[in-house]
């Protein structure tokens, strides 16, 4: 390997404290025993305990990967219908239009997305909860979902269709044991997007959110205004240790399958 | 040449066989584009039948009708007496070999040869049965639980080939199915390919731009243009009586000198130069007298000589070029009035020995059965 050059030491070290100094600290002080949240008063896992018994963290956590499951599902279904339709029917009137307006979402600002659904929800008299979140989030998520899934299908190779209608599949079944099969790690990666989106969303949940569901970046967010509490950097530790392990996890099986692949490709050559 | 041909195998001559496939004035247009033009053409049980013809004159169009994947514009196609107008590709007893292969990446060999099965009406129990025996019918026995990418570009070829004929369908569609490989591994492949059409019985359609391929395989060969059918025949008659000058130079190699049709009878004779001795060849089809025409000659059946020969077509020329190809040559003669001809011998002689060099002047002569004469 290359040795590295002092400059490229010192700069990959000031990116890396960077981005996760501000993290640190944060775990660091989830450990603290005084209630103050500046000042070190030595080590301990109270804080931990609290918010295990703190129903409303734990039911904003519920909430929150509820609607991150539905409504990311949702959106991966619709997301994926869309994405058929954009690359495979090829020109139909107002297509241009069609596949601009999918993208539209992406580029709106949040505040406008939310506050348009609020004015649906209302006026449709649909009262505000669960359901209204999981609809919004569904709403926009399915966007990006979309954008996954056509890059897929732009490169998919029609004959596989094809040959799988000449074996005597019928529509469905050539889509459900060839085309999904196929574009199912566009699919999952997109089922994946549009879950951390809705996990990470706070502004268009607290327009749609009603009194009696908050999720968990609404209940984070209106209670740190009223103060930093140490529970707070307890559950924001747990996250960050839950987003740590998915990221290694996802990076080590993709790694391992690509090196298998290329082994594999290797042997088939000789 | 053929083994076909050599064992009385021509159903296309006997008037009262009847055709698996015929067009009837089969014509698709792509919006203004037309890309097959009023095709008639009937096809036999157990024929290898090649389209021959060069690139976007409507070969994969063809298949394609025949596959179910394209709707024919006007006229119509029936396969084994039945008008397969509206019938969809997953209800037609034909299987098709794809140009890419299209095998499914997530299967596994053994599973892409069971696909069409499993959605057969052929009972559970008999279908790894039958994949055990495409498996070694194309050997591969040892590869049934590869994934196609662990597979080389040919074992994935033969994959492909087993996966169409499993179903056993009455007509099999190959389109350009030995293009992806090495020329050595192409002629092979194209021997196991009559093998296995001659062991199924099946009848074979394939698509290919390779001349050589189409001579090799095929008991007849349609050669396109354009949308149009230009000539079908065998192999041989493509070579030997082509219809047209296309024809001929889309086959093998040939010479063409044009000029006018003077005497049409058995053989007709043709003006080329003025002053010259007129050249005499077959009567083709459609020559008119006085009209312009082509000689077409293949150069191997243009002798060429220092002295002058008897024979009872000659001209003089001058050798412009030599081209060495091991097992033979050919030599690159200029008439007077600046026509090329060439004409190729076998190298039976050691170099040496052969006494022809560069703008030494030559005879060229052949007999008045070697070459015909075409309209244009
Ligand atoms: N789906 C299509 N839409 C428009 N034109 C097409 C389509 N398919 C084929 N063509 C045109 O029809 C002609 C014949 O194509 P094809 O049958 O693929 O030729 P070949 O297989 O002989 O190379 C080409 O000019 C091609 O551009
Ligand atoms: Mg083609």
């Amino acid at each position: 390997m290359r040795r590295m050059t002092s400059f490229n030491v010192v700069s990959l070290t000031m990116g890396f404290a960077f981005l996760y100094i501000p993290m640190l600290i944060l775990v660091i002080y989830s450990f603290n025993a005084s209630k103050l949240v500046t000042v070190w008063g030595g080590f301990s896992t109270k804080w931990y305990g609290e918010l295990l018994q703190n129903e409303a963290f734990l039911d904003a956590a519920w909430v929150t990967i509820k609607v991150g499951l539905i409504s990311s599902t949702i959106a991966t279904i619709l997301g994926t219908m869309a994405a058929f339709v954009l690359v495979r029917s090829g020109r139909f009137f107002g297509r241009t239009l069609f596949s601009g307006m999918i993208y539209a979402p992406l580029v709106m600002p949040e505040v406008i997305t939310g506050l348009s659904l609020l004015l649906l929800f209302i006026s449709i008299g649909l009262p505000r909860g669960v359901t209204t979140i999981v609809l919004a989030h569904a709403t926009f998520s399915m966007c990006y979902v979309s954008v996954v899934v056509s890059s897929r299908m732009a490169s998919f190779d029609r004959s596989l269709e094809e040959a799988a209608y000449d074996l005597g599949c019928t529509g469905w079944d050539a889509f459900k044991s060839v085309t999904l099969p196929i574009i199912a790690p566009a699919v999952i990666s997109g089922w994946l997007l549009a879950f951390t989106l809705s996990l990470d969303d706070l502004v268009i949940a607290s327009f749609t959110a009603g009194p009696a569901s908050t999720t968990l970046p609404i209940k984070i967010f209106s209670s740190v205004r009223l103060g930093v509490s140490p529970e707070i950097n307890a559950l924001s530790t747990i996250i960050i240790a839950i987003v740590t392990v998915g990221v290694i996890t996802a990076s080590i099986t993709s790694k391992r399958a690509i090196v298998k692949k290329q082994r594999e490709e290797q042997m088939a050559d000789t | 040449m053929p083994s076909d041909y050599a064992s009385g195998f021509a159903p296309w001559e006997d008037a009262d066989a009847t055709p698996l496939i015929s067009f009837d004035g089969v014509t698709k247009r792509f919006g203004g584009f037309t890309a097959i033009d009023n095709i008639d053409l009937q096809i036999y049980p157990k024929e290898f039948f090649a389209l021959l013809g060069p690139s976007g004159c409507g070969k994969t169009t063809l298949m394609r009708m025949l596959g179910g994947f394209e709707d024919v514009t006007e006229g119509r196609i029936t396969i084994d007496g039945l008008n397969m107008a509206g019938i969809p590709a997953n209800k037609r007893a034909v299987n098709m070999m794809f140009q890419s292969y299209a095998l499914f990446p997530h299967l596994s060999v053994a599973d892409n040869i069971a696909f069409g099965l499993k959605r057969s009406d052929m009972p559970k129990s008999e279908i790894q049965g039958r994949v055990d025996e495409m498996l070694r019918l194309v050997q591969l026995q040892k590869f049934a639980k590869r994934k196609p990418h662990q597979i080389s570009g040919g074992q994935r070829q033969r994959v492909a080939l087993a996966r169409a004929l499993a179903k056993a369908p009455k007509l099999l569609l190959l389109d350009e199915p030995l293009g992806a490989l090495d020329k050595k591994l192409r002629q092979e492949t194209q021997f196991e390919l009559m093998d296995i059409q001659e062991k199924t019985g099946t009848t074979f359609v394939i698509v290919t731009h390779d001349q050589e391929e189409a001579m090799t395989v095929a008991s007849r060969i349609a050669v396109m243009d354009n949308g149009l059918l230009k000539q079908v025949d065998t192999p041989d008659r493509v070579y030997e009586s082509p219809n047209s000058v296309y024809v001929a130079d889309f086959i093998g190699d040939v010479n063409i000198i044009t000029g006018t049709a003077s005497e049409v009878l058995e053989n007709t004779q043709l003006i080329w130069a003025e002053g010259a001795t007129p050249i005499t060849g077959m009567t083709g089809s459609r020559v008119v007298q006085g009209e312009p025409a082509s000689f077409v000659i293949r150069p191997e059946k243009v002798s060429i000589s220092k002295d002058e020969p008897q024979a009872a077509n000659k001209v003089e020329g001058k050798v412009i070029d030599i081209a060495y190809l091991g097992n033979m040559s050919t030599y690159h003669v200029a008439l007077a009035n600046g026509v090329i001809v060439k004409s190729q011998t076998a190298n039976n002689r050691r170099i040496a020995r052969r006494d022809i060099t560069w703008e030494d002047p030559v005879w060229l002569s052949w007999t008045d059965t070697a070459g015909l004469v075409l309209r244009d």
